[in-house]
């Protein structure tokens, strides 16, 4: 089985690339990147006036499988993955149970390479039962195939279990992802503190709470040289303890959410709950100190943090709703606007969503180095559409996007030399 | 402004209609004894001035004056929607007097029947008459005047309107197209 | 003049003219309370439901009287909001109710936002006695009703806010009314209470009570919840009541024709000294009688309202 994939413009920032090249893939795996390859092959797509991409990667999902099938599973999950043009996840292990043992990480690899449309690669907890007390076995749940370890949905809260995790993942050269949230200062938070929040009677969660946590978190970083990366970032100061921290050489990396480069805490007003998640869309400020992030590389990774929720959980009171978004089948189009605003090279756009994110927790996908697995997107950079909630992939529709017009898409998606997708 | 429209009463008319008026109502009760005069706002309320200064004229007897908001009365709501409250000021106590209740233009008489809704809640009048200045017909339920300056026949969708000048006295009436 | 407000969610979203066709209205409903007869057939034949999901005992007395002064036949329900209570959500209660038919449902809830989540799935109307830390819109119409009576205006009257603002849904409704009628609204409070960039909404904070007070044509006080002091926010309600108490000497720093307001229940000797709250500048009584006629011109206004969404 072997496919040619001609006259598109190939982007793999890995490598430097950014040319009108063709690609031949063999037996899953890229064979030759070249001008004119005129190999015989059983699939020929022309992908001219198209975008040649590393299928894109996205390490910061829930998928929710297993115990939360309601909201998305494993299969779903990839699919909506796949839509997006997405062929690898990382996925965080806050489901029931938690991914604390090898058991449920052999689980999850295992149904998604039978059933899946896209790499699923686990995160594990960092400490056993994610309840930051004591580490769970970061060795064999590397071994078993986790790609990093976090106990996201929540902060470590207790500074030591912190310190002990990046000390102990060290030596395995694995990541510590920080949810950097200090919860004393959340207090019961349910947007950002502000005007908004005043005016709407909502109780706020200050930057503060933020900052305060990635502070502590690159500073035990930098004490222990163990390997920190901080999750889903969206505050001016923690872009900018990341960027002096990233000067004196810590081992720190970052991601931002499309929707926290995207959205600002006006879009709360009505009690729109999906504009509810944690954290919370922040002050214009922040937004642009995110994007600033992003342009400069302080910010490594775009990380969609898909969060799917029933829509029982979120059409209810604005306090009580459930937090997040989904997020893989829109990452794609508000990535690229911020090329359109000036903000990212079209080069450093695709980077963010493919070598990025790989490097910072070692992944080994997103390039189109000859011998590497063929993992590709195929994206159309002018295709306007509009997004509609009830016609995601997802099992759940609880986007913020609902009606927005969105410019690019992922036309075609191929995992390890098959199409998984087709627009 | 309608298409059409002529003067059914000119100011003469008018004073004259209301100078009968008067005459009518001391004549039909014998005297001014227990006599009240109650206008529907906002065109009844300024005709009931008008009335009260003529019986003082030919009686030198200041009747007890007051106005009544029907707003809270009304049985359309649902269709039309709010319309403004008045203020209802009945400033002398109704019970046993003779209440004559004033309107400018007798239609269906539904805003008759709310205005006597409205002045049994502040009292027991000894007797309730009715004084307008037109009446064009049409009538929805069984209500007559006692003193009519003027019968005007129309067709319903013609509009009867009485204008009054900015110190609230009456000009003239119009019927409209 | 016609009032297009199907709901009455909150002060925010009516104009000026909209605040005086309301307190127009309801100087008129007001002479019905002082009849023999305080009944007039208004909304005969309608039903409003006081769905009262949280404590309160004069707002919904309030609104009872007031809808029953126009005829309408009142039903109230009361239940918990806690969101540890599982159960039934906010929406199948409402349609639950909606089934019977009413044509307003007056909504006291915990969260902030509850009025506003039922009035996009509801058809009746909506009106807010209170929603969580937001908005108390009844509550600052008939403060400007009772301002309206003693001052004879609005433009240009200053007003001292004092207390809980954070939390205070009474400050949020009267901020948002009385810059729109040209009034200077100042606020004071412990700074634990004071919400993080209420100056951008047209608010004056001071760091304390006699900088709010000063010169002021009108001083209200905010209820305190006793219980704050367990949660971080009051060290002690005894050093409250020192530092934003408000009593006969604090007051003379206002305009001596100044008057006093308070939203009730009053903590005495805590935010409110008994000989400011049984003084000769207090009128909060009159704020309770005109609290029954602005709701009986809300009532009445929703019910005959062009059927304009918000």
């Amino acid at each position: 089985m072997s496919m040619l994939i001609q006259n598109g413009r190939v982007i793999d920032p890995a490598n430097n690339i950014d040319d009108t090249l063709d690609i031949l893939v063999e037996d899953g795996k890229i064979a030759e990147v070249g001008k004119g390859l005129s190999a015989k092959a059983d699939e020929v797509i022309d992908a001219g006036g198209k975008l040649v991409t590393p299928g894109l990667v996205d390490i910061h999902v829930h998928l929710r499988d297993p115990g939360l099938e309601y909201k998305e599973d494993i299969v779903s999950g990839a699919r909506s993955a796949a839509a997006g043009g997405f062929t690898s996840v990382a996925c965080m292990p806050n489901t029931k149970p938690v991914i604390d043992n090898q058991a449920v990480v052999s689980y999850i690899i295992e149904k998604a390479n039978k059933e899946g449309s896209a790499n699923v690669f686990p995160i594990g907890t960092i400490t056993k039962g994610s309840k930051g007390e004591t580490l769970a076995e970061m060795g064999e749940l590397k071994e078993a195939g986790c790609v990093g370890f976090s106990d996201d949905g929540g902060p470590v809260t207790d500074g030591e279990v912190m310190r002990r995790a990046l000390e102990y993942a060290r030596p395995f050269k694995t990541t510590i992802i920080s949810h950097a949230e200090d919860l004393s200062i959340v207090a019961g938070g349910v947007m950002n503190d502000g005007p908004v929040a005043a005016e709407l009677g909502l109780k706020g969660i200050p930057w503060v709470a933020e900052d305060a946590m990635t502070a502590r978190d690159v500073m035990l970083a930098e004490f222990t040289g163990g390997r920190l990366h901080i999750a889903h970032i969206s505050t001016r100061g923690s872009v900018d303890i990341i960027r002096q921290a990233k000067k004196r050489g810590v081992n720190v990396t970052a991601e931002a959410t499309p929707h926290h480069f995207s959205l600002t805490e006006e879009a709360v007003r009505g009690y729109n709950t999906n504009a509810k998640m944690n954290p919370p869309l922040r002050s214009q400020e922040d937004m642009d100190a995110v994007r600033a992030g992003l342009a400069d590389g302080t910010i490594d990774a775009i990380a969609t943090d898909h969060a799917p929720h029933h829509v029982d959980e979120k059409n209810v009171e604005f306090a009580i709703a459930m937090n997040g978004i989904v997020g893989l089948e829109t990452a794609l189009p508000l990535t690229l606007k911020l090329v359109d605003d000036g903000v990212l090279s079209l080069n450093d756009a695709i980077a963010k969503l493919t070598s990025g994110p790989c490097q910072a927790l070692g992944i080994e996908r997103g390039t189109l180095s000859v011998g590497a697995v063929a993992d590709i997107a195929i994206i159309d950079p002018d295709c306007e559409w509009t997004v509609v909630a009830a016609d995601l992939v997802s099992k759940s529709k609880n986007t913020p996007f609902d009606n927005w017009k969105m410019k690019g898409a992922a036309v075609q998606t191929i995992l390890a030399g098959k199409t998984v997708y087709n627009r | 402004m309608s298409e059409s429209n002529t003067v059914i009463l000119d100011h003469a008319g008018v004073k004259r209609a209301l100078t009968r008026i008067a005459h009518e109502i001391l004549e039909y009760n014998k005297g001014t004894e227990n006599l009240a005069l109650v206008g529907i706002r906002s065109g009844g309320a300024h005709l009931a001035e008008q009335i009260r200064a003529r019986i003082n004229d030919i009686e030198g007897v200041e009747l007890p004056l007051g106005a009544v908001d029907i707003t809270m009365y009304r049985d359309d709501l649902g269709s039309r929607g709010s319309l403004p409250v008045g203020k209802t000021d009945i400033p002398f106590a109704l019970d046993d007097k003779k209440v004559i209740l004033v309107d400018d233009v007798l239609f269906t008489g539904r805003t008759i029947r709310a205005a006597m809704d409205a002045l049994m809640d502040f009292g027991r009048p000894n007797t309730i008459q009715l004084a307008v200045l037109i009446d064009r017909g049409h009538r929805e339920l069984p209500i007559r005047s006692d003193y009519t300056g003027r019968n005007v026949p129309t067709s319903r969708e013609e509009k009867v309107l009485v204008e009054f000048d900015t110190d609230n006295a009456p000009i003239e009436v119009h019927l409209a197209k | 003049m016609s009032f297009r407000h199907k709901h009455i969610l909150g002060t925010e979203n009516l104009s000026r003219e909209d605040i005086e066709l309301i307190l127009e209205t309801a100087e008129s409903f007001k002479e019905i309370n002082q009849r023999d007869i305080k009944k007039v057939p208004t909304l005969r034949g309608k039903t409003i439901i006081n769905a009262f999901f949280e404590a309160s005992t004069r707002t919904r007395l309030s609104f009872e009287i007031a809808g029953k002064r126009l005829s309408a036949d009142t039903v109230n329900i009361s239940g918990s909001t806690s969101s540890v209570v599982k159960g039934e959500t906010l929406e199948d209660t409402a349609k639950n109710i909606e089934a019977m038919a009413p044509d307003i449902i007056v909504i006291r809830h915990g969260h902030s936002g509850a009025p506003h989540y039922l009035a996009e799935r509801v058809d009746c109307s909506i009106v807010n006695a209170g929603d969580g830390t937001h908005e108390h819109p009844s509550q600052a119409l008939l403060d400007l009703m009772t301002i309206k009576e003693f001052k004879g205006k609005f433009d240009g009257l200053k007003v001292a806010i004092i207390g809980d603002i954070a939390h205070s849904r009474v400050a949020r409704s009267n901020l948002y009314a009385m810059t729109k009628l040209g009034m200077e609204v100042r606020f004071a409070g412990p700074g634990t209470m004071i919400p993080v960039g209420f100056e951008k909404h047209g608010a004056i904070v001071c760091d304390n009570i006699e900088e709010a007070i000063s010169g002021a044509d009108v001083v209200m006080m905010l209820r305190i919840q006793l219980e704050r002091q367990a949660n971080t926010l009051l060290p002690t309600l005894r050093e409250y009541a020192r530092f934003y108490g408000l009593n006969p000497e604090k007051l003379k720093l206002a305009k001596e024709d100044a008057i006093v307001m308070h939203p009730g229940p009053m903590n005495r000797g805590v935010e409110i000294s008994t000989a400011v709250a049984d003084g000769p500048q207090n009128v909060i009584l009159d704020q309770v009688a005109n609290g029954v006629a602005v709701r009986m011109a809300l009532l009445y206004l929703v019910s005959g309202a062009e059927m304009v969404e918000e």
